[in-house]
This record gives structure tokens, sequence and C-alpha cells, in this order.
């Protein structure tokens, strides 16, 4: 299956989880965790669109230095609402919740998750907790900033902040259960001969991050409650007039907001460890190193929460500890990046879509990571601290790094979701585009950080609107690069062309299945006998020691 | 992972530990150690609780994944402390705090 | 419903079901762990701010019901342990009663802490507005021993003194509201911590019926194991309560 010679027409398979059972309670009693991923898919995106809106009324205001689209007092909620939004609602759901409930049961040789009603139950609770969400953001709004620094959120404020509490605090148990089932699905499920080391890297990074969602996820569960129950009985934890400490809020709020954003790109990491070999046609270099890093990554990422705090008076001692500990761990993050790249190394490299998304993460994430060792600097982070800098660093790894690391994931895996294949033009079109208005957006916020342009204001100086106004642009090419695939993903759905079984091809056991996968997975449950990333043994696939390397995708 | 069928014998004898445990806290707590009150109070609380874990819930006989999952809970629970500690070490202990506490009590 | 330990769809054999089931439930109780933890950071930092008042709160907590309930719930863990190796050995008269026996001293705690809920509530002790330390020594009850509100007199008037040596009148301000946030923390604890238990009162309700219809065995009672694992994990907190909450600074009284 190669560009050499015509691709074989491939027919849908006649049974799959798509068809198996019709009617709106097969799909919301289903507990098939191949429908319970698009229920998400559809959820996420939905916030996606939330927190985009805001995002847009944002760079709007920001055009000029004295905005004049909303007040201030709604310009503190428009930030606010985009954060809660953003992460608690698509980041931190997104790639678990879509890619990775779809894939881990396949990708290890099993039927379903280990719970999968419990697995249904954590999109409900998802779906109850957005609601709270919403139901805030409708009546009143939220003006806290997404991190809920007391005692504004607890005491002072004016704004929705019990039903938004409330509905985080209901939403941390979705990610609970999903942790959980991850891990006990990846420890009792895999088929026979999937040992540990066979595991795709995507299993790796998801086990990793399941060790996160449920060890930290309980911590800021327990202090929003505090925080909560603060506001509505007047308690005095975090409230520096009844003798509590609001810096004591922020500890235990960071202690989970610090890894969460190790949720949020330990799972797109996987994607691109996933997709990197398949388009370079190689082996990826260090397994085991990339591996052991998932893990290291969510062990350190528990050890540095208080960089966010350098500059709330905390200790010195506490201050250099947690900026020694945030050096470290970036070093299993530099290990990964130094792998895909040797991974890359004489590889026979195709530009397919889910490799472009590949190479911008790489880059991206490259920026967004460095710019993250300037913070740890706690000299340093006395004058970038709360500036745009912090800003820009932050979107270059979410953005660019996990929000590509998702959409290029489920360019990867569309074809087995689906069956179905996007238009491919169209589709590199667009990721070219979001690379652009993605820099063009951000960028110029890392000038205006270190510049002083302070975060979370509704005005500025007059000498820094230039700059502002190239963010602004950026954002419009941007929204225009994730308008694109939703619209052609969404159409390729009913009038794509058929993939079939293994279209890039790829290694791994969820190509050796159809596309779309029957409700039990497997036919015939696998028995598992070779290495992950055998690219260069597999004469099925074309692929084999001196044979011509053929390019990835085949059609179009 | 307990096909592991444990004695009764032994589960008396954990009670038994346990009883024995609550009643020696709370006699060391009734007399004065100086700094070494919470040492003592904790180091019992966790004896206690390190013997139902390991043979009320058969932690001791369970397969290394469960044990490794005890573990990780104590330790991230311990960093937890520790790491926040590294801040409040600092900051004065037990000192008198006025006015902040007043002015809201008066207004 | 898992009635006779038949297997569902997507485990390929019984054992891995079991295997599932009981790893499921210790991660569980990995996540219960750090919810309560974040309170047991709350308390240390509170009690290493206010270890005076803290110190006062604490002693106007009842210490002999404290270690009866403790009693009460080392005993229930050993009923509950008891049911597990009834379940395992196919004894099927006694598993119930062992059950039985375990929610009975469930419920004995729960009704001794609402004893105490009560006595804090009408010693004004509860968080809030009408929260006055002084209440009890200024409006003593008939059965109150004369003694032991003078103890608690003094004990008040010296932590006063300690909140705010230079301005006396206002050390008892201070006081009150580091003491409210002791009695924040106790009530959250322990209440977080009763919830846990009216839950596993009702998860042993469940398998109580389960048992008195003969449908565990020894081949079968995965339910009891992990009815067990989250009972003994709220014992295991509320050994931690107690040491923390009721046995503050007592050879001071």
């Amino acid at each position: 299956m190669s560009a050499t010679s015509p691709s074989p027409d491939h027919k849908l398979p006649r049974d799959h989880y798509l068809n198996a059972t019709y009617g709106i309670r097969s799909w919301l009693l289903t507990t098939d965790h191949k429908r319970i991923a698009l229920l998400y898919l559809f959820s996420v995106t939905f916030f996606f669109f939330v927190g985009g809106i805001f995002a847009t009324l944002i760079r709007i205001h920001l055009l000029t230095p004295n905005g004049v689209l909303v007040t201030p007092e709604t310009y503190n909620k428009l930030f606010t609402m985009h954060g809660v939004a953003m992460i608690f609602f698509f980041l931190i759901p997104a790639i678990p919740a879509v890619l990775g409930n779809f894939m881990i049961p396949i990708m290890i040789g099993a039927k379903d998750l280990a719970f999968p009603k419990i697995n249904l139950l954590s999109w409900y609770i998802y779906v109850v907790g957005g609601t709270f969400v919403l139901y805030s953001f409708c009546t009143g709004g939220l003006d806290t900033g997404w991190t809920f620094y007391t005692p504004l959120s607890s005491v002072y404020s004016n704004s929705a902040v019990a039903p938004a509490v409330v509905g985080i605090f209901i939403n941390g148990f979705s990610s609970i259960l999903t942790g959980l089932n991850f891990i006990v699905t990846i420890h009792t499920m895999r088929a026979p001969g999937m040992t540990w080391f066979r595991l795709p890297l995507f299993v790796w990074a998801h086990y990793s991050t399941s060790l996160v969602m449920i060890l930290g996820t309980p911590v800021v569960a327990i202090t929003l409650l505090l925080a909560g129950m603060e506001r509505l009985l007047h308690l005095g934890f975090f409230n520096p007039a009844m003798g509590g400490d609001p810096i004591l809020f922020q500890h235990l709020f960071w202690f989970y907001s610090h890894p969460a954003v190790y949720i949020m790109i330990l799972p797109a990491m996987g994607v691109i460890s996933e997709i990197i070999p398949t388009f370079a046609r190689k082996p990826i270099f260090g397994y085991s190193f990339i591996a052991a890093s998932s893990i290291a990554i969510a062990v350190i990422g528990f050890l540095v929460w208080a960089h966010h705090m350098y500059v709330t008076g905390q200790s010195t001692y506490a201050a250099l500890t947690f900026s020694f500990l945030t050096y470290l761990v970036a070093i299993p993050s530099a290990v990964k990046t130094f792998n895909w790249t040797a991974t890359l190394y004489k590889g026979s490299i195709s530009w397919d879509t889910p490799m472009l998304y590949a190479l911008g993460f790489i880059g991206l994430f490259l920026i967004g990571g460095l710019t993250g060792l300037f913070l740890a600097c706690v000299g340093l982070d006395i004058h970038i601290h709360d500036t745009y800098f912090v800003v820009a660093h932050f979107h270059y790894v979410m953005v660019g790094g996990a929000v590509m690391g998702y959409v290029g994931g489920l360019h990867f895996w569309w074809p087995k979701i689906t069956g179905k294949l996007y238009p491919e033009i169209l589709s590199r079109i667009a990721a070219i585009t979001l690379f652009v208005g993605f820099n063009l957006t951000f960028f110029p916020q890392f000038i205006l950080g270190y510049l002083g342009m302070p975060r979370r204001y509704h005005t500025y100086p007059p000498e820094f609107q230039v700059l502002n106004v190239f963010s602004t642009a950026g954002a419009s090419i941007l929204a225009l690069g994730y308008l694109l695939p939703m619209i052609y993903l969404t159409w390729s759905m009913r009038y794509g062309k058929v993939a079939g079984p293994n279209p890039w091809p790829a290694t791994g056991l969820e190509w050796k299945t159809d596309s779309p996968p029957p409700t039990e997975n497997f036919h015939v449950t696998p028995v598992v006998d070779w290495e992950p990333y055998d690219y260069s043994n597999r004469p099925d696939l074309g692929l084999a020691p001196g044979r011509p390397l053929a390019p990835a995708h085949g059609d179009d | 992972m307990s096909e592991h069928v444990v004695s009764p014998k032994i589960y008396v004898v954990i009670l038994l530990a346990l009883l024995l445990g609550t009643f020696l806290t709370v006699q060391a707590a009734l007399r004065d150690f100086g700094p070494w009150n919470i040492v003592i109070a904790l180091a019992i609380a966790s004896t206690k609780a390190i013997l139902v874990i390991l043979y009320f819930m058969h932690a001791r006989y369970s397969p290394k994944r469960t044990q490794l999952v005890v573990v990780c809970a104590a330790f991230w629970l311990v960093l937890l402390l520790a790491l926040t500690a590294t801040d409040y070490i600092k900051r004065p202990s037990d000192q008198s705090r006025l006015t902040s506490a007043t002015a809201f009590y008066r207004s | 419903m898992h009635r006779t330990g038949e297997l569902y769809g997507q485990f390929e054999t019984l054992e891995q079901q079991k295997e599932s089931a009981q790893f499921g439930m210790w991660v569980f109780l990995v996540t219960e762990v750090l919810f309560f933890g974040g309170l047991f950071l709350t308390y240390a930092v509170n009690r290493h701010l206010y270890f005076t008042a803290f110190g006062v709160g604490g002693n106007m907590l009842d210490l002999t019901l404290g270690t009866v309930n403790t009693v009460v719930l080392i005993a229930s863990s050993f009923t509950m342990a008891m049911s597990v190796w009834a379940a395992q050995t196919n004894r099927k008269k006694l598993l119930p009663v062992c059950l039985i026996l375990t929610l009975l001293l469930g419920g004995v705690f729960l009704g001794i802490k609402y004893v105490e809920y009560k006595q804090k509530f009408d010693h004004h002790l509860i968080p809030g507005h009408s929260f006055d330390l002084t209440y009890r020594i200024n409006h003593p009850a008939p059965t109150d021993n004369p003694k032991e509100l003078a103890a608690e007199r003094t004990e008040i008037e010296e932590a006063a003194r300690h909140e705010a040596p230079t301005e006396p009148e206002s050390g008892l301000t201070a006081l009150n509201a580091h003491a409210q946030l002791y009695f924040s923390l106790y009530f959250g604890m322990t209440g977080l911590h009763a919830l846990h238990m009216i839950v596993g009162g009702g998860l042993l309700v469940w398998v109580i019926k389960e048992s008195l219809k003969g449908r565990f065995s020894t081949t079968y009672n995965t339910p009891i194991e992990i009815v067990g694992l989250y009972w003994h994990f709220v014992d295991v907190v509320w050994i931690y309560l107690f040491a923390l909450l009721y046995l503050i600074n007592r050879h001071a009284v």
C-alpha cells in the first residue's frame, strides 16, 4: 500500500462499533470505550469553542491600549472564564478522554477498559461539572482568575464563584476516575505477550498522566471545597482578617495545578512518540528512555509547584528548593526531545498532516520549555512574573504543545476512528495556517512580557500597541487554523475516502484491526510477539531492510 | 490479591496490639514530653495504621503493585507536607497575631 | 449486577476480574489519602501557626468519648477482617453476623459523634457568629465539674495572654479567631470522615443483603474484600484524626 502502486479500494467493515447499535440511548448508555471517547470529543470541542470565544473577545479588546470593548470588571471575567474553560474542560480531558479512551484498550489488545461503566460515569460527571461552570458563566461570570486566589475568591469577589468551584470540584472526579481506569487497565488487561516494554509509548504516556491525575486532583478538590466553604460559611483558613493564610491556599492549589500541566502535556508527548516513527519510517530512538522520562516527568512534576509563588513572600529557602527542582524537571523533557530528533535522523520523512503537527510540536514545545527555564530562575522571575512572558510561555507549551499534539493525534487516528480519510492537501494547509497563526499570536507576547506588560490587565501603555495588534492578527489566523479541521473532519465522516485498516501504514496493534474497529476491538484476542515500532522489519507493510521505503500516505 | 487466607489468630493479635496502642497514646498524651509529644503521638498512630494496612487490609500478602500503591500514597502525602514545610518552617510559629483579627471582630 | 461471580464482558478470566476490582479499590484509596491529605496539610500549617489556640480547642474535646470511638472503630475493623475470613472459608452463617457487627459498631461510632457535635453546639463552639470559647465557663450547666471549669478558665486566660501580651483585651478576640480555625478543621475533618463512614455503612448494608442470600463463598468474595479495604481505610484516617485532634496538650489540663 504505497504511492507507487494504485491503492486498493477499501470497503468499510460490515459491522463496527458505530453501527453496532442505533439510537440515542445506545450512545448515552454505552459502555463501549470507543463511543465514550466520541462523547468526550463532542463535549471537549464544545468547551474549546466556549474558551475560544472568550479568547477572541480578549484579543479584540487588547487591540487598543485603552480597550473599549468591555469594562475592566468584564475583562477580568473574560480571562478567568477563558482559563477555566480551556484548562479544566478542554486541555485536561482532551487527549486522555478522547484519544486515550479510544486507543488504550486496542493498543494493549483488550476488549475494553477495566471498568467500562465507571468510564461512562466519568463522562456524565464531566457533563454535570461543566453545567455548573456554564451556569456560573451565565449568571454573573467569574473574575478571580482561573487560579482562584484567596481572599478574592473566598471573600471579596462579587462574581458567581460558588457554582464554578462546585463545577470544577465535580469535574475533578471525572479526571480521577479516568486515571484510575487507565492505571488498572494497563496493569491487568494487557493481551498475552504484551509486556511493559512492548507497550506503545502512547500507553506509557497515559500511565504517567494517570499517576498525576490520581495523586494530584484530590488535593485541588479539597482545596476548592475549603475555599467554597470559606465563601459560604465564612470560615477563615485563607482569609488574613480571620487569622488565615492566603499562601496556604496557593500551596494547596499549585500542588495540583502544576502537575496538571503535565496531565496536559504528557499525553501529547505520547502522541508525538507514535507519529514520528510512523512518518520517519524508523523505530523510535531510545524507547526505554522515553518511557522512563514519562514517569520521571510525572514524579518530578510534583516537586516543583512553588515556582508559581516566588514573589508571594514565601521563605527564600522554599524558593531555592523549588527552583532547583524545577530545573530538574526539564531534563526528562529534554531527553524526549533529543530522542524524537534522533528518530528523525536518517529517517525517510513524509510530510503527512500528522507529521506536520508533530514537527510543529517539537519546535514549539522546545521554545515553551526553554522559556520555562527563564521563569524557573528566581531572580529573573521577579521581573517577568505576572507579565505576558508567562502568558506566552504557557501558551507555547499548552497550545503549541498540547493542542497540536491533540489535533495531530486526531488526524493520525481519524482513519481508525471513523474509517475515513480526510482531504490531505486541505489538512496540510490547515496545519501550516495553525502554525503561522500561533506564532504570530504568541511570539510577540514574549517580547511584551520582557518589556514589562503585565498580564490580566485590561489596559497597557501605548508603546505596546503594535505588538498587541500583531498578536490579535495572529489570533484570527489561528482561529482559521482551528476551524478548517473542524469542517473537513466533519465532512470526511460522510464523504471521505474509505481508509482501510492501515492507511499510513503504521506498526502498532491498533492498525491490525478494522477501521472502524468492531465493538470488541479484535475478532480474535491478539498474542503479541513483536517489539514496538519495528519499522525496519515489516515486509507486509513494505518495510524491510534493503527495500525502498514507501511514503506513508498513499492516497490523494 | 489474596486467596491468601489470614487466620483469625493473627487478627486477634493485631486487634490487641491496636488496643494497646490506643491505651499507650492516651497515657502519653496525659504526660508532657515537650517537643516529643507530637512525635510520640504520630509514631504510635503510624504503627497502628501500618498494622491495619499490612494485616487487616492484607497488604502484606498482596501483589507487588498493591504494595507499590501503598508506598506511593504514603510518599506523596509526605511530599505534600514536607515541601510545604520548607515555606512554613521559616515563618514564626505560634506568635501573637493581633490587629487583623481584632479589627475584624470590632467592626 | 455482579451476583453469582459471572464474568464481565471486558475481562478474559475471573482471575483478571478479581485482580482488577481489588487493584481498582486500592488505587481509589490512594486518591482518598490525598483528598484527606489536603486537610491534614491545612491542619499542620494552622497548628504550627496557632499552637496555643489549638491546645485550648483540643482540650475542649471529650477525651473519653474520643477514646471510646477509637476503640469502637478498631473493633469494627476486626469484625470486618473476620467477615473476609468467613467469606473465604465458606462460613455462610458467620459472614452476615460479622458484617452486621461491623455495621452496628459503625453506628455506635456515629452515635457518639452526634453526641459530641451536640455538645459543641450547646457550648457555642460551632464556627460562626455565635462562636464563643468562654460560653461554657460563663454559663456552667449544673452537671459541670467546677474544678474542670476553673482549670479551663485558667487555660483560656493564659492562652489569651499568650496571644496578645501587650493588649490583654484583644487576646481573647484573637484566641477566639484562632480557635475557630481549630474547630473549623475539627468539624471539617471529622465531618468528612463521618460522611465516608456513612458511605461505608451503605456499602455494608448492600453486602449484608447479598450475604444473607448466600451469594458469597470461597470462590467468590470480592465485594467483601473491597468493602473491607474501604472500611479499614476509614479506620486508618480516624487513627490519625484522634491523635491530631484529641491529644494536643492534654497534660496541661
